[in-house]
This record gives structure tokens, sequence and C-alpha cells, in this order.
């Protein structure tokens, strides 16, 4: 079954330069080897088409129960430059919530009934 | 075991001005730090100085730092702002008049902590071989020379810890790091070792932990915001360092905000870059060593973070001119008012080519729709209430960008209808200061620290 990583994780964005970085964090330990299974950096270059012009770089925080994604040529030139509202890439953290990926059916019915 | 309170009270030159107060009036503090530094802060105050040889730092810091001077002085809390900009000796002035008109004169000692501005050492640095190639891009300095606005070494805590021990109650600085900030006091106050990378690197962590203010107390927080209590009164972070080097991020009893694991993971990966390699000029730190631990509400217990030595170089930032750009827009009612805003840039489009005006770039956002999200924001819907036409241009010539300015509020009166949101006039030309990170040997910097009498 699918389900948005909305009911599996949160995260935090912000940038340097022209890269964005997206940090997700998963909800409970044992949602996080999903996330280190299914969320690849060819996926999320995928989901950011169209935003994302660069490469995406990932890394691994199993203390945390997160990944850290850097996601190159997104921010239309960064800082100053940047002609784009979100200059900072602050909301691409909720972006990346957006994506759905495909999890065992227990786990499936287990998030949509606890998180909404 | 020796702990110290080290609160954080503003987290950008612009964050709240009742923060620091708040800090300091509403519990037990021993440190105040304050960061007031971005990079194109440093462009801004270089000009502030050009027309002003007493400007050039962060003046809402006196005015803050002066309603707070007599509790400072009499609970004995030390504070370390890098609002000195590129003139730390006019602010250390400033803050000893302000100390004077309080009748403090005599009762508190100011350092400062300098040495980082580089600006006039350029064209003998490059002369000498060291090209400060910008770290993105691999480019020498020497392509932008003549644009450059500023130049800065970001020097670190253990510049801070020097400073204090030299007494200093009040410390100025320039470009010192966030992280700096924190971790100087810890350095000063715990004698820890310059190459004791472990607790070097815990006391890093702190710092980037707290360096955002209330970022890491519950504002900005994406997990469970709704319910996160009193965020009008939301308390700015403290952390509590003990010798060993663990240390506990908490904030004072009464504020509002939440201080959770969960909540603090989301301000650990902001602005993270390879998070084995936190490189600072103290240390690198290691966030895949971090252990974190709820020990009672509102405390977070940080244990078990790993470090490695400092490398052989300084960061700069390094600003300079990069150009002109506008951005404008103008807002579209129900019914079709995404299509209404899609015609209203194509007209516009098409006179900004008739009248041969060649941008470098154009773009165009139609906010409501889909500005921040692009293609995952998927279809908008077609019955919007109204959608915001937002459009910018960048040049390296000002007077192409200025005829833009001129273009957008006509098509309220010749362009689609059903168009409100001009009142704030026509959009302004505004000079692109561009940042340009390098790299510089610290055999190459000498840091400038020094402390007097109010």
């Amino acid at each position: 079954m699918k389900v948005k990583l909305l009911h599996l994780a949160h995260a935090r964005s912000g940038d340097k330069g022209d890269t964005a970085n997206v940090g997700l964090i998963a909800y409970k330990p044992e949602y996080y080897a999903v996330l280190v299974e299914r969320v690849t950096a060819e996926r999320v270059k995928e989901h950011f088409r169209g935003i994302c012009f660069g490469d995406v770089e990932r890394y691994e925080l199993p203390n945390l129960g997160a990944l850290n994604f850097l996601l190159h040529k997104s921010l239309d030139g960064g800082g100053t430059i940047s002609l784009r509202t979100d200059a900072q890439g602050k909301t691409y953290s909720a972006a990346l919530l957006r994506m759905e990926i495909e999890v065992d059916d227990a786990l499936a019915r287990e998030v949509m009934s606890s998180k909404a | 075991m020796k702990t110290i309170r080290i609160g954080n009270g503003q987290g950008f030159w612009g964050d709240s001005l009742e923060a620091p107060v708040e800090l300091v009036r509403r519990g037990p503090l021993d440190y105040l730090t304050l960061d007031y530094l971005a990079e194109v802060t440093m462009s801004i105050m270089q000009k502030q100085r050009a027309r002003d040889a007493r400007s050039g730092y962060a003046r809402d810091f006196v005015t803050m730092i002066e309603r707070i001077l007599p509790e400072i002085v009499e609970r004995n809390i030390r504070v370390i702002a890098n609002a000195g900009g590129v003139n730390p000796q006019a602010c250390r002035d400033a803050v000893i008049e302000a100390a004077r008109r309080k009748g403090l004169g005599g009762k508190l000692k100011v350092g400062i902590v300098a040495g980082d501005d580089i600006m006039h050492r350029l064209d003998d640095l490059i002369a000498r071989g060291i090209e400060l190639k910008n770290l993105d891009t691999g480019e020498p300095l020497s392509e932008v020379r003549s644009m450059v606005q500023s130049a800065n070494v970001y020097l670190g805590g253990g510049q801070v810890a020097t400073c204090l021990g030299q007494g200093a109650q009040i410390i100025i600085a320039g470009r010192v790091t966030d992280t700096g900030l924190a971790l100087g006091p810890m350095i000063h106050e715990f004698k820890w070792a310059r190459d004791d990378w472990d607790r070097l690197a815990s006391g890093t962590i702190a710092g980037h932990t707290v360096e955002c203010g209330a970022q890491t107390t519950g504002g900005n927080c994406l997990i469970d915001w709704e319910t996160i209590p009193n965020m009008a009164d939301i308390g700015y972070p403290i952390i509590e360092a003990r010798e060993d080097g663990t240390f506990t991020i908490t904030k004072h009893e009464g504020t509002g905000g939440r201080i959770t694991v969960a909540g603090v993971k989301e301000q650990l990966v902001y602005e993270m870059g390879d998070p084995h390699e936190y490189i600072t000029p103290d240390c690198i730190a290691d966030f895949t060593s971090i252990h974190l631990e709820q020990e009672a509400k509102d405390r977070v217990r940080f244990s078990g973070i790993k470090g490695r030595p400092a490398t052989d170089m300084y960061k700069v930032s390094i600003s300079y001119s990069a150009g002109w750009k506008a951005v404008g827009s103008l807002v579209y009612g129900w019914p079709d008012a995404l299509k209404k805003a899609q015609a209203a840039d194509r007209v516009l489009r098409e006179r900004l080519d008739r009248l041969g005006l060649r941008f470098d770039h154009v773009l165009t956002e139609f906010v409501g729709a889909n500005a921040c999200n692009g293609p995952m924001a998927g279809d908008p819907s077609p019955d919007l209430a109204e959608v915001a036409f937002r459009i910018g241009v960048r040049s390296s010539d000002k007077s192409v960008v200025e005829r833009f300015t001129r273009e957008l509020a006509p098509l309220v009166l010749n362009g689609p209808p059903t168009v409100t949101g001009f009142a704030s006039g026509r959009p302004k030309a505004e000079e692109i200061i561009a940042y340009w990170p390098a790299l510089i040997p610290k055999s190459e910097v000498a840091p400038e620290i020094s402390v007097v009498e109010a």
C-alpha cells in the first residue's frame, strides 16, 4: 500500500548557497528502516523535478532516526541572488512529506489510524 | 559537577528585541549569547562604515543592552555578541557610553574579538598566491575582486574563551561563528584543552542547537505544531552545560513553547551538510554520535558526542556586488484567478520584449497556486479565491531593472481584470550582494583580542 511520508516522518529544511537541505526524521525508530530503504537520493531527485536541477546527496543519521538530503541547484542561485519566494527552501521540508512510498499493509493501517 | 547556564537571545539580526531582556529577567543565567551576523549583514555594515567611520555594527544591540545593563552587572551575567560587525571598536565605545549613562562606569569590562576583517589585505593575499577560491564553484577571487564589498574570517570559540580569560564581562565580536559564541564560555569555565576534540564538539553542537533561538523551543516546529503552548510568550533556549561535555537544552520556567527530543532533532538537521563533518574553527563535530534523551518536561539531555581535530584553515565570508534585481506582484481575484494571472504574465513579458529589455533572468511565480513547491503541488484548484502574480528580474544593468519596475503597475488599467494589491507602489531595484565562501590558512590570520574598563 502507498502512504505519504507525512504519516511516517517530520522534517525541517534550510539553505547553504544554492543548495537546500531537507532533514527527514522518522516518527518511530521502526519507521527509520523503511525510510532508509524507500526514500533514496534518486527518488528525492525525481520528486523535486522542476525545483532541483543538480545532484541529490543522502546522509544517514541512525542515532536520530533521520536522513539528510542535500538538493544542489535548487534555489535559483540562492541567497540574495534568488528571485524565488522561497529563496531559502524553507518549505521544502513539507514538500518532501508529500512523497508517497510503498509500505506493507499492516504498517500502512497503523500509520493511517494514528496520524491524520 | 560544575554547570553553567548559557541562553541565546538572538537568532539573527532582526530577531525579537524582547527575547534577550526576557532571558535575563525570567530566571537564572550565567551567559547571554546573541547572534547578529548573516552573510549579507557584513556588506550592509561595510557600506554604513564607508559613510560614517563610527558606524558599521548592530546599533540595536547597544539600545537593547542599555536596558538590561544594571541587571547584568548586579547578577554578573556575561554577554557575548557578534554585534561588532565590521567595526567592533565603535560598538564597544557605544556600549561604554551606555554604561556611563547608567552610572556603571568603572563597574564592568568590555572586550573585543576582532582581526576577522581581511578586506584591506585581499590584494596582498592574492599577490602571494592565496587565491580564496569559491568553495562552491572553484573560481579564484580575482574573478570578482573589483566587486568585493566585505571579507571576514570566521573566528571561533577559542578566541571568545581567551577574551573571557582576560576578564571581559561583555564581549563584542566581529565575525565569530554562531557556535563559537556558546562554546567560548565552556572552554573558559571548564578549562577544556584546545585539543579535547570530543568536548569541543559537544560545545559546538550545543551552540548549533541554540543558534537559531526559538527554533529549538517550539518555533518553526513541524511536529505537533498546533498544540505547542503559549507561542506568544515563547521561551528562548538555554544550555545547561556540564564539565564532562554533556549538556541539557531547556528554557525558563513559565515561558511558552516546548522542548522535546523530536523538536530538537528538527533543529539539529537544520542547515546540515555532511553530518559526520560539521567543520568549525574549533573542531570537527560528528552529528551521528549524538545521543538524545528527554530527562524531564522541556529538558533534553545530549551525550556521547564525538569530535575530530580542527583543520588548519579558517572559512572566509566574502560579499560582492553581483548586479541588480527587482521583484513585484499583483493579485488577481476569482473567477479564473490563475488564468488571469497567467495572462498578465504573458502580456508583461511581451511588453518587456517590445521595449528591447534584456535580462539575465526572469522568474514568474503564482502565489497561491504553486510558488513554493512547483510541480510537487499538483494541479491547482480551478476555483481559487485569488492568486498573486509575482515576477522578478535580474540584470547586471541597473537601468534595465529600473525600467522593468515601471511596467507592472500599468497592468492594473491595461491588463486582465479583477486585479488589486498594488497599493505598496512599484517594486524597487535592489543591488544584489552575493556571497563568496572561501578558505584561508589559519597562519595568515591574527585575531585581535583586547579588554578595557568601562
